[in-house]
């Protein structure tokens, strides 16, 4: 950290919980959330927006947390990977993913599981282009995407495949 | 067993609570980073770390000169200082390594080094490389491997003839992409060992080398793979070497040292898919039959040798595609350049001549006026046929069901004779293309290709397996997990695989070659039949029954109208002292090769498969979307079919990535794709309706007759391609990738009346 840079105290909600830290002005969502709050479950892949590994969602709606600072999240209610369980439940796109093989390495898994949530929960019956497009910032190279636009076929449907 | 099953590691990796390299921070830990070299030909004249070293928060910083082993980390060939000390032979060279408080003071003082270059003349295509004079990469000369074939009487098969071919193909460099980079952590034990936690593909690899490079002995020296967020080769050797920095820096500071490569610095790292042109001379008769081959292949190895000796083996086997011809003379070379290191990549040598010989054969098929699918069937691979290296193929050999299948599947008759114009500018078209793929590490690889594993049944009956090889994703601990619960006649959440550690189990070789599920899953088994022998041996006292007569089943072991619940049977055997823990090994069946002719049983087993890609182009851009492709591949017994499918699904959309998009492009040895806006791979928009197909053509040898998967999907995809866009437009394309302007400048070159 340089000697100019001021350290600054946030508040925001990450899983439903507040959480307050003190963070330098460059430090990015991404940093705070894994390095701060210990929540590893978000990745880095690319630390440039260009792979969505880091995606959270910020009030709900997906964002690459690598491209966005911490302070900006000040006021903001965010829901990383650890959050998307309900009671110990899994989230039907989480038992998606198990059932239908759309997970492999797993890296970009709880990056693609948060944006299919978001788009879920704006258009609870998306059909498959809807599906490619809102997944479309996400890179995976094991799966070949099929798997997971069927895993988010099958949450949507309500768990029948 | 053969019943599609949820992967293990799968609710893990849902949560986000599967454990990777990154996500571990222990006390005291410092983060490690690497300079590289500017330059891609370079003498080093002198480095000063002075400055960097009086950085606040600056705890180490490393060149050659520190190394207390020996500085050299290739895995096949001796040619590779794990850090330069004199020369620097590409960009990814690094000449020194920093240990800091945090990543972001060992990038400051990453900056404060001053290294004094002498640029020298670089070489930077493989055709330069071997010209007379050229700038020499390594003093041996740059030519680093010649293998040949030779079968047959060439001269007499091309006399032969009614058809002769010839062209040039040229293929790119490709780049993994596994989503997570490469990481190490390096933990300096009390007794002066070191433990490394890694995403790693090849631990026991990881092992030699770091004990090489730490002059220790390698009982110092343990590997833990980490939850590995793929590899597709690109995990094979690096690791070695970024381990092999994180543990320098680690016995230097005394302190746990942790390297993430970011996006930028793997790919500058990271080796690639090998560039080739290769030429291939094909001939037939009028009826189709395939009398002559003659190809030359000419790699680009770049500037140091990692695996390339290995991969060319692979393509100097695999030339001749699939196919029986009974002359044949083959010729593959690889050249050092001053270029990104080329190396292992899924397929390993294979896309690249497949691409070739499957365009070559689709050619033959125009010129006879033939359908593409019976020219495959007229000369593919049959029980009984004899490869281009003379071996006589004795079992499982699926490559014409592969062919069927695909083609029913994709309903080719009516599709191929279809009115290819579906618009003013857009045309359809529908190829097909076949391969096959040595399992395992072959005649070149023997030496290194037995693999063990150590099971333990605990007291309460629940079953440990730690493997020699690794999970990356492909879903290798399922697999085995679902082996070791048939094998016991347990359910699969009675069985756990440990993750993958060197002083678990013994050197198991690499987990590479598509050869994990036989290798770990043959040592599993041979592992838990010495434990059943032993419980077994009690059953039958405690049932009176003979041994022969018991079955492991349904949690139970029962025969001759009697039974004991395994758990109960388990109690028996602690309360005696009768051991539940064994090491299971298996080693390949022998193979052979002549370096001389060419000519031997260089695998033991073969994969076949068969894609057909449907697509349509756009003839006013060029732009080329792949609709469908239909992937049967034969694999032997699939153990878990829906692993089986997703694999092929997954390795199908690497190989439209290669057939289309991806090239990593270098200009002068300097990287021109230096991140992932640069360097595309497919996203969700680009990928067509993949139907994968599975054939089951039975392999002795297997655990329950499976062979190998991971490598074959993406094998023959950029063949099937470019044989659909000429399907389209009657263009064919010899150059890898197919890109827009690519295809629109051919389109307009040929000024094809469409």
């Amino acid at each position: 950290m340089t000697a100019e840079s001021k350290n600054q105290a946030i508040q925001l909600v990450v899983n439903g919980k507040t959480h307050r830290a003190v963070v330098a002005p460059q430090a990015t969502l991404l940093e705070l959330i894994r390095d701060h709050l210990g929540l590893t479950g978000t990745k880095e892949g690319c630390g440039k927006g260009q792979c969505g590994a880091c995606t959270v969602l910020l009030d709900g709606k997906p964002v690459n947390s690598c491209l966005m600072l911490a302070v900006q999240a000040q006021g903001h209610q965010v829901v990383t990977i650890e959050g998307a369980e309900h009671e110990k439940e899994l989230d039907p796109i989480q038992q998606a993913f198990i059932d239908e093989g759309a997970v492999q390495c797993g890296f970009c898994t709880p990056g693609l599981i948060l944006s299919a949530r978001a788009l879920l929960d704006q258009h609870p019956h998306p059909d498959e282009d809807h599906i490619k497009e809102a997944i479309s910032g996400h890179l995976c190279r094991c799966t070949g995407y099929s798997a997971i636009i069927r895993a988010i076929r099958r949450a949507a449907s309500g768990g029948k495949s | 067993m053969g019943q599609p099953v949820k992967r293990i590691d799968a609710r893990s990796k849902v949560t986000g609570r599967a454990r990777y390299v990154a996500d571990v921070k222990i006390q005291g830990m410092l983060y490690g980073k690497m300079l590289f070299s500017p330059h891609a030909h370079a003498h080093i004249k002198g480095i000063d770390t002075s400055k960097a070293e009086g950085l606040p928060g600056v705890w180490a910083v490393i060149t050659a000169q520190h190394i207390p082993g020996e500085n050299q980390i290739g895995v096949v060939t001796p040619d590779q200082p794990l850090l330069a000390q004199e020369t620097v032979r590409f960009v990814g060279d690094c000449v020194a390594l920093v240990a800091a408080e945090s990543a972001s003071v060992a990038e400051k003082a990453l900056g404060l080094i001053r290294v004094d270059y002498q640029t020298l003349p670089g070489v930077y295509t493989a055709q330069e490389a071997l010209g007379e004079n050229s700038p020499l990469v390594h003093q041996g000369g740059n030519l680093l491997t010649h293998l040949k074939i030779r079968k047959g009487d060439l001269k007499k098969g091309i006399g032969e003839c009614d058809i002769l071919l010839e062209e040039t193909f040229h293929t790119q460099r490709q780049e993994h992409v596994y989503i997570e980079t490469i990481g190490a952590l390096a933990i300096p034990e009390g007794d002066g060992s070191m433990t490394i936690l890694g995403s790693i593909q090849c631990p026991f690899y990881v092992q030699k080398g770091v004990a090489h490079v730490l002059g220790l002995p390698m009982n110092k020296v343990r590997i833990v793979q980490a939850t590995t967020g793929g590899g597709f080769g690109g995990k094979e050797d690096v690791p070695s070497e970024i381990c092999g920095f994180a543990s320098l820096l680690a016995w230097k500071t005394h302190r746990p040292v942790q390297m993430i490569l970011t996006r930028e610095e793997d790919l500058r790292r990271s080796s690639k898919r090998h560039p080739m042109s290769v030429t291939y001379k094909m001939g037939a008769t009028k009826g189709g039959k395939i009398l002559c081959a003659q190809i030359e292949v000419l790699a680009d190895v770049g500037a140091y040798a990692t695996l390339s000796p290995v991969v060319m083996f692979r393509s100097t086997v695999h030339a001749t595609g699939p196919y029986e011809i009974p002359h044949v003379k083959v010729d593959t070379y690889g050249a050092y350049t001053n270029n990104i290191p080329s190396g292992a990549m899924r397929g390993f040598g294979t896309p690249e001549v497949t691409f070739a010989h499957e365009s070559m054969v689709d050619e033959l098929a125009a010129k006879l006026n033939m359908d593409p699918i019976q020219i495959r069937l007229i000369n593919g691979l049959r029980l009984g046929s004899q490869t281009a290296t003379g071996q006589v193929l004795r079992e499982s050999v699926g490559l014409e069901e592969t062919i069927v299948k695909a083609k029913e599947a994709c309903d080719w008759e009516s599709k191929r004779a279809e009115d290819k114009r579906i618009g003013p500018s857009r045309r359809r078209g529908l190829g097909a293309s076949a391969m096959f793929y040595g399992v395992s590490l072959g005649a070149k690889g023997w030496p290194l290709d037995g693999s063990a594993a150590a099971v333990q049944v605990h007291q309460d009956g629940s079953v440990s397996v730690a493997i020699g090889g690794t999970e990356m994703g492909q879903g290798a601990q399922t697999v085995v997990a679902q082996m070791a619960a048939e094998c016991m006649g347990l359910s699969l959440d009675r069985i756990a695989i440990l993750a993958t550690d060197t002083s678990l189990v013994p050197d198991s070789g690499p987990t590479v070659a598509s050869r994990t599920t036989v290798f770990s899953g043959n040592a599993t088994l041979n592992a838990l039949e010495q434990i059943k022998r032993s419980m077994t041996e009690l059953a039958s006292e405690l049932l009176a029954v003979a041994p022969e007569k018991l079955d492991f089943r349904d949690g139970q072991v029962l025969g001759g109208g009697k039974k004991i619940s395994f758990d109960q049977l388990v109690q028996h055997c602690y309360s005696r002292n009768i051991n539940l823990g064994a090491e299971g090994w298996f080693v390949s069946p022998p193979c052979s090769f002549d370096e001389e002719t060419g000519q031997g049983d260089a695998y033991y087993v073969y994969g076949y498969g068969t894609q057909i890609a449907e697509v349509e182009v756009d003839l006013d851009t060029g732009q080329v979307q792949v609709l469908r492709v239909t992937a049967a591949h034969d694999v032997g017994k699939a153990i878990n079919p829906q692993g089986v499918s997703c694999q092929i699904e997954g390795g199908v959309v690497q190989g439209v990535g290669y057939a289309l998009l991806e090239n990593f492009m270098m200009v002068k040895g300097q990287i021109q794709t230096p991140d992932l806006a640069t360097y595309t791979i497919p996203t969700s928009l680009d990928v067509p309706q993949v139907e994968p197909i599975i054939v089951e053509a039975i392999s002795e040898k297997g655990p329950y007759g499976a062979k190998g998967l991971g490598e074959q999907p993406i094998i023959p995809t950029a063949a099937a391609v470019a044989n659909a866009i000429h399907d389209a437009t009657g263009i064919r394309i010899t150059k890898l990738p197919i890109g827009p302007e690519a295809l629109r400048r051919a389109l307009l070159e040929e000024r094809k009346e469409l």
